[in-house]
């Protein structure tokens, strides 16, 4: 792995909580690393798993996925499903013989751009930290590989 | 899922769409820190491809010139779609699609994508901030391809509105609407409105007496034909959404027959309980178990407080029962759950005295004489417990020497970091005051005085003038632990002068907290309840703090007075005003345009599985046992978009947040489209 490695991470944001502390997070211009690119979706509820698949497959490193707080949701619930999905993403993607913590869920309410902002950082250099995602078939070796970490949740 | 994009067009084959992007400098904001100009290049030529046929910069994309170069260029190239990279859809949205709409392109056609918030204010390296802006439009490309023309829904309002809280806020925007004909429900969890203004004596800078100009406005509301007064009663549940709010509320058991009470007051003086109010006299005085918080209250009916009354706890007394004249007790009133419908919502709830407890070293609760703000404002009533006078806890000794300390909780960091706004008027009038009633010698201990509204400074003058004497610096300790001659029985003050640049202890014999103003204690529920945001601090959100304070995130519902920070009267009132005058701009435009983000069932596709039938918490879905399929009714659907995410058969379907779009926006934030493109002309 190079040492410059930048990764490129896709993140989902909720309309009404983390869409806007990301907003919030600009207009009191903190500062987070640029590997970030955010799409807006009006809930977390509404992140189909494929998405992060396509993602991965598309050539993003990581995907972050973040909502209201639990209890907070815009649509009484909905993030609910969201933490649901992403449990069973992280299975998934073990499964696929890729690292499960390239999927991470954070929840930012519209005030909190300092939350998110570290956050982000943070993710950012865990993903610096994995490496690029090689899809198995990909692997530096051309042999396919299980993902080292179990997924306990 | 249902389909995964699919180039529009072979390479070298013309493309489907006629895009235009727009990429804004918003002055320095954007061109600071992205090339705003490599960024145009860019874009209008890697996304040739995907259909961009023009590509331009402009200073200030929102200003009236840059929407007339976008109008220009749809009418003169025929553009069928528009990105523009420019500040967060929060804020322009609406402006950009009303431009398109303007030039005669459906405006759902049009996309806004953040290169300021996003990228610009966020990140300092120019070139990595210029590169996530290619792929932020090219994000924004390839999903607006994929929008499709929208009619946004239109649905009526309803007349009335909830106004939620009886203070000054909640009684200005009460009356407005009222007044204007229209119906409002006022809903005020005390038995009386009137507030925290209600408690006060006088009100800077002009010394008017609160009474004086609150009880005619509580009066008003009281009697007003338009307005339905529900006091002792509060908000439990809230559906629906602009325009047609259903909201149920809770009426409390008063234990009086509102029909029959003539609110002479007998029960409340034959009632044998005394307890210390704490809620209206701020614990400094009493009240019984059957009461009206104070003698203007509106309504006059008093409410029976079971957990302090001897019927209630005991099974006898009933003194007040035998001796009201016209039998208006009725111990067998139960609370009762109200529904009403509402077309709008005025959240004016207010805000809670910070607790001078959680700062030990002042002494509060366990140095007798120092009192807080709210408990001055009692002493110095009128009609309070001491009938007005200033006195020391003993109920008699008038104070030689006071001391008023400002900002207790407020500018502070252990506490609350915020200016609580109103503290340095205040402690200036109790100033002015304790001086005129007791001619005792004051000293305001202040960080800075902040006199900044009409009037306020020359107040601040005037009691200078007075001979009250300001001594710069926060407070350190207030003790009863005499070191010095003269300090014993005195509370003494320790603090650094910093004007002086000295440590001084001053003696004195009664010392005032100017305690911050903090949100409600229960603002979170609140916040939950009217599907709002609270800050860090615990206030409400507004939609826009300067250019948008009275309303919130969510339509239909909006904010007036200290519900979303500390405010002073004059200001709450504006708010409440205001908060008014936008629920009768609502009312009166009759009907209002929705975002038409709403799912459907393509009912071919489904399969019945029912798996979207429990995902939905608004039950929009209904399942059609016949047929063997389900359907969403776009009334209740809110499109959240989870349903959309579940169907297993991709028969579900979300506007404005289609699988296509986002799975086509993911294809362009990864540069997918130029990757594709460079491909193909590599082959």
């Amino acid at each position: 792995m190079s040492d410059h490695f930048e990764p490129v991470i896709i993140g989902f944001t909720c309309n009404w909580c983390s869409y806007r502390a990301a907003d919030l997070a600009g207009t009191a211009r903190m500062k987070y690393p640029p590997n970030v690119r955010l799409i807006r979706l009006m809930c977390s509820g509404r992140l189909d798993p494929t998405f992060v698949i396509k993602a991965l497959a598309g050539g993003a490193d990581a995907v972050l996925i973040t909502g209201c707080h639990p209890g907070e949701c815009h649509y009484i619930e909905q993030n609910y499903k969201a933490l649901r999905r992403h449990l069973l993403l992280r299975k998934t993607l073990a499964g696929l013989g890729i690292e499960p913590q390239r999927v991470k869920l954070v929840w930012a309410s519209a005030a909190e751009g300092a939350k998110l902002t570290h956050e982000i950082t943070q993710f950012v250099d865990e993903i610096r930290g994995l490496g690029p995602l090689h899809w198995p078939q990909s692997d530096a070796n051309g042999h396919s590989q299980p993902a080292e970490t179990e997924v306990t949740a | 899922m249902s389909s995964q994009p699919i180039p529009l067009h072979l390479p070298g084959e013309e493309p489907a769409e006629k895009i235009g992007v727009y990429v804004c400098h918003c002055g320095t904001n954007i061109a600071a820190t992205v090339d705003v100009a490599e960024v145009r290049d860019w874009a209008g030529q890697r996304l040739e491809d995907s259909g961009v046929v023009v590509s331009r910069d402009y200073k200030f994309m929102c200003s009236s010139l840059g929407q007339e170069l976008i109008e220009k260029d749809i009418k003169d190239l025929g553009l069928t779609r528009v990105v523009v990279a420019a500040c967060s859809p929060h804020l322009h949205e609406g402006t950009f699609r009303g431009a398109c709409k303007r030039a005669g392109l459906n405006p759902y056609l049009c996309e806004l994508v953040s290169i300021r918030e996003q990228v610009s204010w966020v990140h300092t390296d120019r070139h990595a901030a210029t590169d996530k802006a290619k792929a932020v439009v090219s994000g924004g490309v390839e999903r607006v391809v994929r929008n499709t023309p929208l009619e946004p829904l239109r649905v009526p309002i309803h007349p009335a509105t909830l106004v939620v809280g009886g203070g000054i806020a909640g009684i200005q925007a009460a009356l407005e609407i009222a007044n204007a004909g229209f119906p409002v429900y006022l809903v005020e969890r005390e038995p009386s409105i009137g507030g925290h203004m209600a408690q006060f004596d006088k009100t800077f800078p002009t010394l008017d007496c609160a009474a004086c100009i609150l009880t005619p406005r509580m009066v008003e509301a009281g009697g007003h034909p338009n307005i339905t007064l529900l006091t002792w009663s509060e908000v439990v549940d809230v559906k629906g959404y602009v325009g047609n709010f259903v909201a149920t509320i809770k009426k409390k058991a008063r234990y009086v027959n509102t029909e029959l009470c003539t609110g002479c007051g007998i029960c409340q003086e034959k009632c044998p309980k005394k307890i210390v109010d704490e809620v209206y006299e701020a614990g400094l005085g009493y009240r019984k178990a059957v009461y009206t918080p104070f003698p203007q209250a509106v309504p006059k009916y008093p409410v029976i407080d079971v957990p302090n009354c001897t019927f209630f706890q005991k099974g006898t007394c009933r003194a007040c029962e035998k001796l009201c004249p016209t039998n208006a007790i009725d111990f067998t009133q139960k609370d009762e759950l109200l529904t009403v419908e509402v077309g709008n919502i005025i959240l004016a709830t207010g805000y809670d005295l910070f607790d001078a407890r959680r700062i030990p070293q002042y002494g509060y609760g366990r140095l007798a004489n120092v009192f807080t703000s709210l408990e001055f404002e009692r002493l110095t009533n009128a009609a309070g417990p001491t009938n007005g006078d200033i006195v020391l806890r003993d109920g008699k000794t008038k104070p030689q020497s006071v001391a008023v300390i400002h900002c207790v909780g407020s500018r502070d960091r252990n506490y609350n970091n915020y200016c609580s706004a109103i503290c340095c008027m205040q402690s200036v009038k109790f100033a002015h005051l304790v001086k005129e009633r007791t001619g005792a010698q004051v000293y305001n201990f202040y960080i800075d005085m902040r006199t900044t509204a009409k009037a306020y400074d020359e107040f601040y003058q005037r009691v200078l003038e007075e001979g009250t004497l300001f001594v710069r610096g926060r407070v350190a300790e207030v003790t009863d632990a005499a070191r010095l001659p003269g300090e014993a029985g005195k509370l003494i003050i320790q603090v650094e002068d910093t004007l002086a640049g000295k440590q001084r202890r001053i003696p004195v014999d009664m010392v005032i907290l100017s305690a911050a103003l903090e949100p409600r204690r229960d603002a979170k529920q609140t916040a939950h309840l009217f599907g709002l945001s609270c800050s860090a601090d615990g206030w409400m959100i507004e939609k826009h703090v300067k250019l948008d304070p009275v309303a919130t995130m969510t339509e239909g519902i909006f904010a007036a007075g200290c519900v979303t920070g500390p405010k002073d009267i004059p200001n709450t009132v504006a708010q409440g005003a205001a908060a008014a005058a936008r629920v009768l701009g609502m009312i009166q435009r009759r009907e209002i345009e929705l975002e038409p983000i709403k799912a459907s069932v393509n009912q071919e596709q489904c399969s019945g599985c029912r798996i979207c039938n429990n995902l939905c918490p608004f039950n929009a879905i209904l399942f059609h046992e016949d047929r063997m399929v389900s359907e969403i009714n776009p009334a209740l659907c809110q499109g959240c978009g989870t349903c959309v995410a579940a169907c297993p058969a991709g028969a579900i379907s979300g506007t404005g947040f289609s699988n296509e779009q986002i799975l086509s926006q993911i294809d362009g934030l990864l540069m997918l489209n130029v990757a594709r493109q460079s491909a193909a002309v590599a082959a």
